[in-house]
C-alpha cells in the first residue's frame, strides 16, 4: 500500500475545503473567512460562511465520503468492478420516497419531509432486495437489487407523468438532479448521524472483503461470517447512502469511480480501498460542488448533473479498460 | 490417532439425499483420497468434513470436539479448505493472496503483525513463489495459481487440509507437482483429504482411499485394498483393471 495515498488525499480535502469556504458568487478573502469563523458577531460574511457555506461543506464531505465508501464495499461484496450503491436500489428508493413527499405536498408543509421520506424509501427498497435474495448468493442479490431499483424508478416516472401541475413536475426534476445548494444545518443534522452510523458499519467489513476476493467458499473457510458482512454492507449502505440521497438528491457515478481511482495504489485489496475511496469520494463531490459555483454558463448546473457529465465518460473508459484487462 | 471423524452423517438437498449415513475417519499425517463418479457426493463429504456444510443428521468431530461447537475462527485456524478451481477476483499480489490464509489469526483492524511475515516468506519459499511474490494473482498460469492457493491454504500451518480437485485443469507435470506437494504436507504431519478424479495420481500419493457412489461410501481403507478391480468396476459401472508396477499402479478402463 502506498503510504502517501491517505495523507495526500487528506491534504487535497483540506485544500478543497478551504476553497469551498472562499468560493461562490461572492468571493471572500481568507482573512475575512477566518475572522467570520472565529468571531461570533453576526455580519453578512459571517452569515454566508457559517449558515450557508459551512453546512454545505460538511454535507459535501459526508455525502461524497459515504458514496465512495459504499461503492468500495459493494464492489468488494459483489466481486464486481461495476457495482455502485445505485445497483441495489438504494438511490432509486430514496428518490421515490422523496418524490412521494414532493408529489403529495408534504414537502410544502414541512421542510424536512423530503429527506425523511427519502430515507424511508431507501430502507424499504434495500429491505425488499434483501428479503428477495435471502436464500441465494451474490448474483441473486444483484438481480433483486436491479428489480427493486427498476420498480422504484418506474414509480418516479409515474409520479412525473401524473404530476398535477408543471410546478410539481419541475420540483421533482430539480430534486432528482441532485444538489447541495440551499442546504442548511438542519439537513446536516438529519443526515449526519445516519451517514456516520452507516459508515461505521461499512468500515467493519474490510477484513471480510479481503478474504471474499478468493470467492465465497474460501472466505467462509477462512472464518469470515459472510452473511454478517453482507448485512453490514447492505444496511450500512441503506442508512448512509439512503440518508445522503435523501438530503442531496441522486448523485451517481461517485460510488463507481472513487474506488477505481484508488484501487491501484492499495494493491487492489478490496478492504484496503475503503478509507482511500471515502476520501476520494468526498474530494470528488467537494470539487464538483465548487465547480458548479465557480463555472457559470447561464442557469446553474446541478451537482448531480455535473458529476454525471464528468462521470459517464469515465464509466465508458472503465468498461473498455475492464474488458481489455479481462480478455 | 484419529483426527477427523465423520459419524453417520446424512445430508439432504431438497428431497435428494446427497450424503447417506456416511461414516469415515481421517488420521493425522495421512493423505486420504476421495474417489467416485461425478455426483457421487465427494464435494459434499469434503464440505461436511470442513465444517462448511452442517450435517443434517450425525456429527463431525475434530480431535474429539464437535465441529458445531467450534467458532468459525477457531475452526479456520485449524483446518484449511481449497474449493475446486479457486479464483482471485482482483489483481492482488501473490504475497497478499498468501497472507489472506492468515485471516483468522489477524485482529479485526490494522495491518499484518510482523511475526506473521516470516510465515508468509516461508510459505512462498516452500511453494517456489518467491520470484512471483509481487505478481498480480490474476496474471498467473494455472500451475502457478495452484501453487499460490496451496501456499495460501497452508501458510497458517493447519492440522487438517481439505482440497477439492486440486489437479483440475492442470497439465500432467503440474498435476504431479501439486500432488507431490500434498504428499509432502501429509508426511509433515498434516491430515490431508483430497477429492481426485485421476486414479493413477490417487494410487501414487494416497495412504487411504474413500470410494463413493450415489452419496454412499462404498469402500474405505488402505489404498491398495480399495483400488482393486472389483471395487473400481462396481464404482464406475465400467470394467476396470489395476496393474501394479514398481513405481505405482495404473488403472485402465474397458468399455
Amino acid at each position: 500500500m502506498n503510504r502517501w495515498l491517505v495523507p495526500g488525499l487528506i491534504l487535497l480535502l483540506l485544500a478543497l475545503s478551504g476553497t469551498s469556504l472562499l468560493a461562490g458568487t461572492i468571493w471572500l478573502s481568507p482573512g475575512r473567512t477566518l475572522a467570520a469563523l472565529l468571531d461570533p458577531s453576526p455580519d453578512l460574511a459571517q452569515l454566508v460562511i457559517v449558515e450557508v457555506r459551512l453546512p454545505r461543506l460538511v454535507l459535501a464531505l459526508l455525502v461524497g465520503g459515504i458514496l465512495g465508501l459504499s461503492g468500495a464495499v459493494l464492489q468488494g461484496l459483489l466481486r464486481n468492478p461495476l457495482a455502485e450503491p445505485g445497483l441495489l436500489g438504494v438511490s432509486s428508493g430514496a428518490s421515490l420516497g422523496a418524490v412521494i413527499a414532493i408529489y403529495y405536498g408534504f414537502a410544502a408543509t414541512f421542510a424536512l419531509a423530503t429527506p425523511l421520506f427519502g430515507l424511508a424509501g431507501a430502507l424499504v427498497t434495500i429491505g425488499v432486495a434483501l428479503l428477495l435474495s435471502r436464500s441465494g448468493g451474490t448474483l441473486s442479490l444483484i438481480l433483486a437489487g436491479v428489480a427493486v431499483s427498476t420498480i422504484a424508478s418506474a414509480g418516479v416516472t409515474l409520479a412525473l407523468n401524473l404530476a398535477p401541475n408543471p410546478f410539481a413536475a419541475y420540483e421533482i426534476m430539480t430534486w432528482l438532479m441532485g444538489s447541495l445548494s440551499d442546504r442548511s444545518w438542519d439537513h446536516v443534522l438529519l443526515a449526519g448521524p445516519f451517514i456516520l452510523v452507516g459508515a461505521a458499519m461499512l468500515l467493519c467489513t474490510g477484513r471480510g472483503l479481503d478474504a471474499h476476493a478468493l470467492g465465497e467458499r474460501q472466505a467462509e473457510s477462512l472464518g469470515v461470517d459472510l452473511s454478517g458482512v453482507r448485512l453490514l454492507a447492505l444496511f450500512g449502505t441503506a442508512l448512509g447512502v439512503g440518508a445522503a440521497t435523501a438530503v442531496t438528491g441522486a448523485i451517481g457515478f461517485v460510488g463507481l469511480i472513487a474506488p477505481h481511482l484508488v484501487r491501484g495504489f492499495v494493491g487492489h485489496r478490496p478492504g484496503g480501498t475503503l478509507i482511500p475511496a471515502t476520501l476520494a469520494g468526498a474530494a470528488i463531490i467537494l470539487a464538483a460542488d465548487i465547480a458548479t459555483r465557480v463555472l457559470r454558463f447561464g442557469p446553474d448546473i446541478k451537482l448531480g448533473v455535473f458529476v454525471s457529465v464528468i462521470g459517464a465518460p469515465f464509466f465508458l473508459w472503465l468498461v473498455l479498460h475492464v474488458r481489455r484487462t479481462v480478455a | 490417532m484419529t483426527m477427523v471423524s465423520v459419524e453417520d452423517v446424512t445430508v439432504r438437498r431438497g428431497r435428494r439425499t446427497v450424503l447417506d449415513a456416511a461414516s469415515v475417519q481421517f488420521g493425522a499425517g495421512r493423505l486420504a483420497v476421495v474417489i467416485g463418479p461425478n455426483g457421487a457426493g465427494k464435494s459434499t463429504l469434503l464440505d461436511v468434513a470442513a465444517g462448511l456444510l452442517p450435517p443434517g443428521t450425525g456429527r463431525v468431530l475434530l480431535d474429539g470436539q464437535s465441529l458445531s461447537s467450534l467458532s468459525r475462527r477457531e475452526l479456520a485456524k485449524r483446518r484449511a479448505y481449497l474449493p475446486q478451481s479457486p479464483q482471485v477476483d482482483w489483481a492482488i499480489s501473490v504475497e497478499r493472496v498468501v497472507a489472506l490464509g492468515l485471516t483468522a489469526h489477524l485482529p479485526a483492524f490494522g495491518g499484518l503483525p510482523a511475526t506473521w511475515r516470516e510465515r508468509i516468506d516461508l510459505a512462498l519459499d516452500r511453494f517456489d513463489l518467491v520470484d512471483l511474490r509481487d505478481r498480480p494473482a490474476t496474471q498467473l498460469s494455472g500451475g502457478e495459481l495452484a501453487r499460490v492457493m496451496l501456499a495460501r491454504a497452508t501458510v497458517g500451518d493447519p492440522a487438517l487440509l481439505i482440497v477439492d480437485e486440486p489437479t483440475a485443469g492442470l497439465d500432467p507435470r503440474h498435476a504431479l507437482d501439486a500432488a507431490r506437494r500434498l504428499r509432502t504436507l501429509a508426511d509433515g504431519g498434516c491430515a490431508v483429504i483430497v477429492a481426485l478424479h485421476d486414479l493413477d495420481l490417487a494410487a501414487r500419493i494416497a495412504d487411504d482411499v474413500v470410494a463413493m457412489k450415489n452419496g454412499r461410501i462404498e469402500a474405505h481403507g488402505l489404498a491398495e485394498t480399495v483400488l482393486t478391480d472389483p471395487i473400481l468396476s462396481d464404482l464406475y459401472d465400467i470394467e476396470a483393471r489395476v496393474s501394479r508396477t514398481a513405481d505405482g499402479a495404473t488403472i485402465r478402463f474397458h468399455a
